[in-house]
Parts: C-alpha cells; structure tokens; sequence
C-alpha cells in the first residue's frame, strides 16, 4: 500500500498513536506522512521521544506525550517539545511521564492482554505523584507491594522494519526494542519496510511479524533516515548534532516545515 | 613527576574506570559512565560485562556510542534482546553487579535528579526524563556515580528525585524495598564521596590531585563533611591518558 495511503486509512485526528523504535528503525518516513496530511489533537506514545516527535509536536500534530525519555541522544534537548510544554507553542502539550521499565511494561500487558504489568520500579521516586498511570498492588502470594502499570493500547502502532515478504509478514532484526509488543498492544498496526523480498531468510535474532497481525505494510526506502536500519544503512549523527539549530529556532522550524509540506506538494 | 598534563574530567574518567573490577556486570547509563566503562574496559577490565538499555548484552563497541541504541553496540554484543526482556528478566531480578550512572542534579543522600530543575509542573528546566535510570538505581548490587562537580548540581536536596540513592537517611532503602545497595560512590572531577555507613549522607573520602577541600566545599550545596581517612587519588598514569585519548565517538 502506498505510505500516504496507509497513513490516511490508519493515522486519525485525536488518536493515540506509537511511533516507535528504540535509536534504531525510527519510522520518520511515515512520521513525516503524518505531518504532510496535517494530522491534530494526537497522543504520542514512545519511550524515547527524539527528532520525529520534535518534529511532529512542532508542526501541532499533537496535544498529549506518553514517553519515558526525551533527548536528542549525544547532542541535548528537544527545543520544540520544551517549547510546547512551557510555552504552549504551537499547542499545549500535556505530558506523561514514565521510566522505560514501566512504559516497556505498560506495552507488554496491552500486547498481553492484561489490564495492568507488575514490576519492581518506581518506588521512591517522584513520578507516580504526577503520574496516573502508576499504581501499586500487593502481591496475593508473598504480601509484598509492587508497581502496577496501566495497560497501554495504543489506536495505532507505527514501526519500521527491514524486510517484508509478499505476503506482508514483516522482519526486524538489530536493537528490536519494544517494537513487537507495541504493535501487539495496538489496535491497529502500519509498518513500513525497506524492501519486499521472495523470501524472509533467518536472521540471528530477528523479531518476525505475521502479516495478519498488520493493517498495512508500505514500502519506505531509507524510511527510518535519519535514524538507521541495521544491514541497510548508518545513522546520521551529524543530521542528529544539526537539528539542534533547528529545533531551538521558531523561524528556523517553521521553515524547516514548510519545506517538508512543499516536498509532497511538488511531488504530488 | 609525571610531565604529563590532563584535564580535570580526564581525571574523573579515569577514576571512574578505576572503580570498575574485572568479570562484573555493569548496566552503562549513556555519556560520561559509557565513556568511563569503555575504558575500563581497555585497560584492567577485559571481562568487564556492557550492559545497555537498548538491549546489547556484553557489548565490546569499537568506538563510543554517542547515543544508547547505535548500531555499533549491536554489531559488538554477544546478545541483543528487546527492551522489556532487558528490564524483566536481566536488570530486576538483582543480577547485574554495578549500575553506572550520571545526573544533572544530585543530593547529600545521593538522590539522582534528571526529569526538571524547579517546579515540576512549571520548570525552570526541562531534563530527559528517567529513562532506565530509576530501575537501575533500585536494582543493581551496587551504583556507582560519575557526575562534574558544580555547585549547582551538589544541592542539599534535588527538586525531583527521579532515581533513589538512599532516600532520606540509612533505612529508606530497605523500607521502599530497594534490594541494591544503592550509590557507594560517587566520583566527580573533584574527588569521590561515599556514604557514610551511619548517615548514609555522602562524605569526601578522596581528592583528586590538586584539589583542596575548599574547593570542594565551595561546590557542595550541603554542609560537606570530610571522612577521617581523607584519601589521594594517584593521578592518571600515561597508559591511561593515551588509552582515553585514543577512544574515538562514533561519527565524530
């Protein structure tokens, strides 16, 4: 299915949505889809928010963050997300913070099917005072008193992979992180691919996704650049270490954008 | 007299790595711990265990990551497993030795502050956030701390404890059911303190080469006390300078 396509079917105004990927095969391909069609009002989930949720909430597309870490990783802040925080430009953003242990398992009871994960975490620290989505509960067996995370169950789940074969089942391979069990938890799934191929020959640990559990598979060439995909191509620290300038500057965002809206524009 | 000069986050590295023993497990928070484990690594540490958050399980990286997940933690692990898989089942059951950490603010009771500085609703400054950093704090045998020693990040107590060193004194630990020892170290470009076995408040225990403890008082934000067997930290030797100077950062 084409990229726009899949987004327009898949992505809706007011959504929670995960685009995610953890360093490796961030779906900015589709991201960039996502603020092409001007979508609104979503909540982004992603344990590491970096450039493309930057991007995403600087162009508006979004009123809540669900995340556990955000950074440029290596270069320093999101400017556009800080931006909408503090000042409210272009939207408010209301934020929902977790640790990656507990946002991992909050994935892990949605694609489980469970109302809530149990983990040792959190305790002690300051975010379940501003965190509604930490609990506690108290183990039936040993008595002894644990964190309890709400199930996340995103609308839509967008991840990149390397790989799909004709029929749509999908292989990723490299750092995996929580890919598999946010589109598990998710109601609906888009994945984006490098490539298409005959055959999914073995992989030494490679997460493997069968096609009925996806709503859509696009073929996105270098569609997690600037980011990588592990066998295809690198990460591109200096695109990384040079969105920084950018992401500090309204004017220089704002034009950055326009860009990217004039790209489609010109090609469609 | 060692002719060579270095600088004052050098010495820290160094000190950093010196705390690290061969064969341990060590879970490596990103930025000055990787740097300092890396090293280690490449000098009395051959065995020294990486650990990532991004899943790389005994990971010996070529060159520094720049950031948690790059590619080349991948490529140099002997396993890479999924981000749940490596909070569940590697870091909480207790079985990683040494949790390397950083921090933008930190506290007389080794508390770890990297989510804001002032009010968290309307903050002064926004920081990344936990990341894996509360989990690992909880539930590694032991933390280590690397952090530069600045007056504004030495507070009497941090604004948002993100991750828990001791708490509020020698208990808490044990009463929120913490099962690591927590912070035993914490190494800066000044010197090292440690926990007082009583107080569990962090004391000066060791200078780095030509530093006073003026100096280090006068970038503490609590009452610092010194430990009675004030120690010298050996300055780097040549090996460890060139080693360090050697590791090259991925892209740079």
């Amino acid at each position: 299915m084409p990229l726009a396509d899949a987004v327009a079917d898949l992505v809706h105004d007011g959504e929670t949505v995960a685009f995610e990927g953890f360093t490796h095969l961030i779906p900015f391909a589709a991201a960039h889809e996502a603020i092409r069609q001007r979508r609104r009002g979503l909540t982004l989930a992603r344990l590491t928010p970096d450039l493309v949720y930057d991007q995403m909430v600087g162009a508006g597309c979004a009123t809540k963050l669900v995340f556990s870490w955000g950074g440029n990783p290596g270069v320093g802040s999101l400017h556009r997300i800080r931006d909408a925080i503090m000042t409210g430009w272009p939207v408010p953003l209301a934020i929902e913070e977790h640790s990656h242990a507990g946002l991992a398992n909050r994935y892990v009871a949605g694609a489980s099917g469970l109302p809530f994960a149990v983990l040792r975490g959190y305790a002690g620290t300051d975010l379940p005072l501003h965190t509604p989505t930490v609990s506690t509960v108290t183990c039936p067996f040993t008595g002894e008193r644990l964190a309890a995370v709400a199930a996340l169950n995103p609308d839509v789940a967008v991840v990149h992979a390397q790989r799909a074969d004709r029929a749509g089942n999908v292989q990723f391979w490299g750092i995996t992180g929580v890919q598999k069990e946010a589109v598990l938890a998710a109601r609906r799934a888009l994945v984006t691919v490098e490539e298409v191929v005959d055959e999914l020959t073995p992989v030494p640990g490679a997460i493997v996704l069968p096609h009925w559990v996806l709503s859509a598979v696009a073929v996105a060439p270098r569609g997690a650049a600037p980011s990588y995909a592990h066998g295809y191509y690198d990460r591109d620290n200096a695109a990384y270490r040079a969105w920084d300038a950018v992401s500090r500057d309204r004017a220089a965002f704002t034009g950055w954008l326009e860009r990217l809206r004039g790209a489609t524009a010109a090609a469609s | 007299m060692d002719p060579e000069r270095y600088t004052a986050d050098e010495m820290m590295t160094v000190a950093a790595a010196r705390a690290l023993r061969d064969g341990q497990a060590c879970f490596v928070g990103i930025g000055l711990p990787s740097r300092a484990a890396n090293l280690a690594r490449r000098l009395h540490a051959p065995g020294l265990v990486l650990i990532y958050e991004s899943g790389t399980i005994d990971t010996k990286p070529a060159e520094l990551p720049l950031s948690i997940g790059d590619g080349v933690l991948a490529d140099a692990a002997l396993s890479v497993v999924s981000v749940p898989e490596i909070f569940n089942y590697w870091l909480q059951p207790g079985r990683i030795d040494v949790g390397f950490l950083s921090g933008a603010q930190l506290d007389r009771f080794a508390n770890i502050n990297t989510t804001v500085i002032g009010d968290y609703r309307e903050p002064d400054v926004r920081l990344p956030g936990s990341g894996g950093a509360p989990e690992i704090a909880a539930s590694c045998r032991e933390v280590i701390v690397v952090m530069r020693h600045q007056m504004r990040a030495f507070v009497e107590r941090v604004d948002f404890v993100t991750s828990v060193g001791h708490g509020s004194g020698p208990k808490d630990r044990r009463l929120l059911g913490l099962r690591g020892a927590g912070p035993v170290r914490v190494i800066t470009d000044l010197g090292v303190l440690e926990p007082d076995p009583e107080s569990a408040e962090l004391v000066l225990t060791a200078l780095h080469p030509g530093v006073s403890v003026e100096q280090v008082r006068a970038e503490t934000g609590w009452d610092l006390q010194v430990a009675a067997e004030l120690s010298a930290t050996p300055p780097p030797s040549a090996q460890e300078l060139s080693v360090l100077r050697g590791m090259r950062t991925v892209g740079s």
